[in-house]
């Protein structure tokens, strides 16, 4: 089944076109990872499968529903669809508990009791049970970043996208959070990606796509991409970054 | 010059009526703020939607009431709108509605300005999990929001409660027009102002002190 499918989709800035005609899948349980050089129009592609953005022209299709049809309910399309931010954007005035559970004590009903329970579930799954009660200004990028992560896991998504998530972060701290996104994926979630983080894409991903000026210029898996790439923008590419 | 005794027995004289008038005040700040609050946080959303028409609304309240002076909008709502339209206002409540108007019209713009001080990604953070834009404003935004706006409130309720002084001219018994219908009388101006300068500033520093303890509760960040 295709979780997330991409038609022909274009997103303009004003007079920039960031987006030029993508057409995409991502493959239930499929590990995504979409890399390119800065302003290749990546990080756009991922929010308007969420409708951060707001496309300018084309069709995306969450698990079948039409995502940009004006009808469809995209507060309910949206619990299914985690998302983790490059800049962490925990909430300052709530505990890390707080954070996490306020999805699903507002949207899912659950009672403080349950929600508390799903948070130190998830506090366990990424490393942090210890710090419950703090607020996310004492954590550190890594803490952070793994706070967000469980955050967006307990609205219990189908599909998780991650938004350049160790971007923002001091080199010491990029291991962690790469630690549990592959725990993640090998829990068996669906995720798309955006990283420069290009060994985890080769160790992690299914399927990487490389974007560059608002085209995807070629696809395939690890191996293929990164080893043997056809195209001489994703050549270029790799022999600066790799 | 009158002596310390004199002084403290013409101050004591008036006082009666003064306390009386100090209510007056209180009781018109206290019903426009809250009023007014309620106007400028409706106001200050609008002026941050998607919606042209809401934006306008908001834009065009704001001009016309910061760009009129507030003695002449007082005395347009008590003495110039019931001789149009068949309405008759109490000063109580023209003066209410007066500074309910006008401090709106600032609340708007600190609203606006604290809302838009909160980094965009809250508001990405809250709607990616799924909530509404009403909820997210209402759990994540303002609580954030609110608490770098105290200092520009208490500025603001500072502002109007010696804007209610204003309302004296329509002949509304608050402080100073009770201060005025003392002296008229006993000619003692110098006391009877001195008495109600102290009666406002006891107004006003009370005010001051409760946001200083409301910020360090806060911890305002």
């Amino acid at each position: 089944m295709k979780m997330i499918e991409v038609n022909h989709l274009k997103k303009s800035f004003g007079k920039l076109e960031v987006l030029k005609d993508i057409n995409m899948n991502v493959n239930e349980q499929e590990v995504v990872c979409v890399i390119g050089p800065s302003g290749s129009g990546k990080s756009t592609l991922l929010r308007c499968m969420n409708l951060l953005e707001e496309p300018t022209a084309g069709d995306i299709f969450i698990e079948g529903d039409k995502l940009t049809d004006s009808k469809t309910n995209i507060n309910e399309l949206r619990q299914r669809l985690g998302m983790v931010f490059q800049q962490f954007n925990l909430f300052p005035h709530m505990t890390v508990m707080e954070n996490i559970t306020l999805g699903p004590k507002r949207l899912k009903g659950k009672s403080q009791s349950e929600a508390k329970k799903i948070g130190t579930q998830l506090l366990e799954k990424v490393g942090l049970v210890d710090k419950g009660d703090v607020y996310p200004d004492k954590l550190s990028g890594g803490q952070k970043q793994r706070v967000a992560m469980a955050r967006a896991l307990a609205m219990e998504p189908h599909i998780m996208l991650f938004d350049e998530p160790t971007s923002a972060l001091d080199p010491e701290m990029v291991g962690e959070v790469l630690q549990v996104m592959q725990n993640l994926a090998e829990e068996g979630m669906t995720m798309t990606i955006v990283t420069h983080e290009m060994g985890f894409a080769k160790e992690v991903a299914d399927r990487v796509i490389f974007m560059d000026e608002g085209f995807i210029v070629e696809q395939g898996t690890p191996a293929e991409l990164f080893d043997n790439p056809q195209n001489e923008r994703t050549q270029a590419f790799l022999s600066k970054v790799l | 010059m009158p002596s310390i005794m004199e002084t403290i027995n013409i101050i004591l004289d008036g006082l009666p009526t003064l306390l009386k008038g100090m209510g007056v005040t209180i009781e018109v700040t206290v019903i426009s703020l809250i009023l007014a609050m309620v106007i400028g946080l409706v106001l200050g959303v609008f002026s941050i939607t998607k919606s042209k028409v809401l934006r306008m609304i908001s834009t065009v309240f704001v001009d016309i009431i910061r760009g009129t002076p507030l003695l002449v909008q007082i005395l347009f709502i008590y003495f110039g709108l019931p001789s149009v339209i068949d309405i008759s206002l109490t000063a109580f409540s023209a003066g209410v509605i007066a500074i309910t108007v006008n401090a709106a019209a600032y609340l708007v713009e600190i609203f606006r300005a604290g809302i838009n001080s909160i980094d965009k990604g809250q508001m990405e953070a809250g709607r990616s999990l799924g909530f509404s834009y009403g909820q997210t404003m209402r759990l994540i935004i303002l609580p954030q929001a609110i608490r770098r706006m105290i200092p520009a409130f208490v500025n603001q309720f500072i502002v109007s409660i010696k804007d209610t002084s204003l309302l004296s001219a329509i002949g509304l018994a608050e402080l100073t027009l009770s201060g005025q219908s003392i002296y008229a009388a006993n000619f003692h101006a110098f006391e009877i102002l001195f008495a109600v300068g102290v009666l406002y500033f006891v107004i006003i520093y009370s005010l001051t002190l409760l946001s200083r303890w409301l910020e360090r509760r806060l911890d305002v960040a």
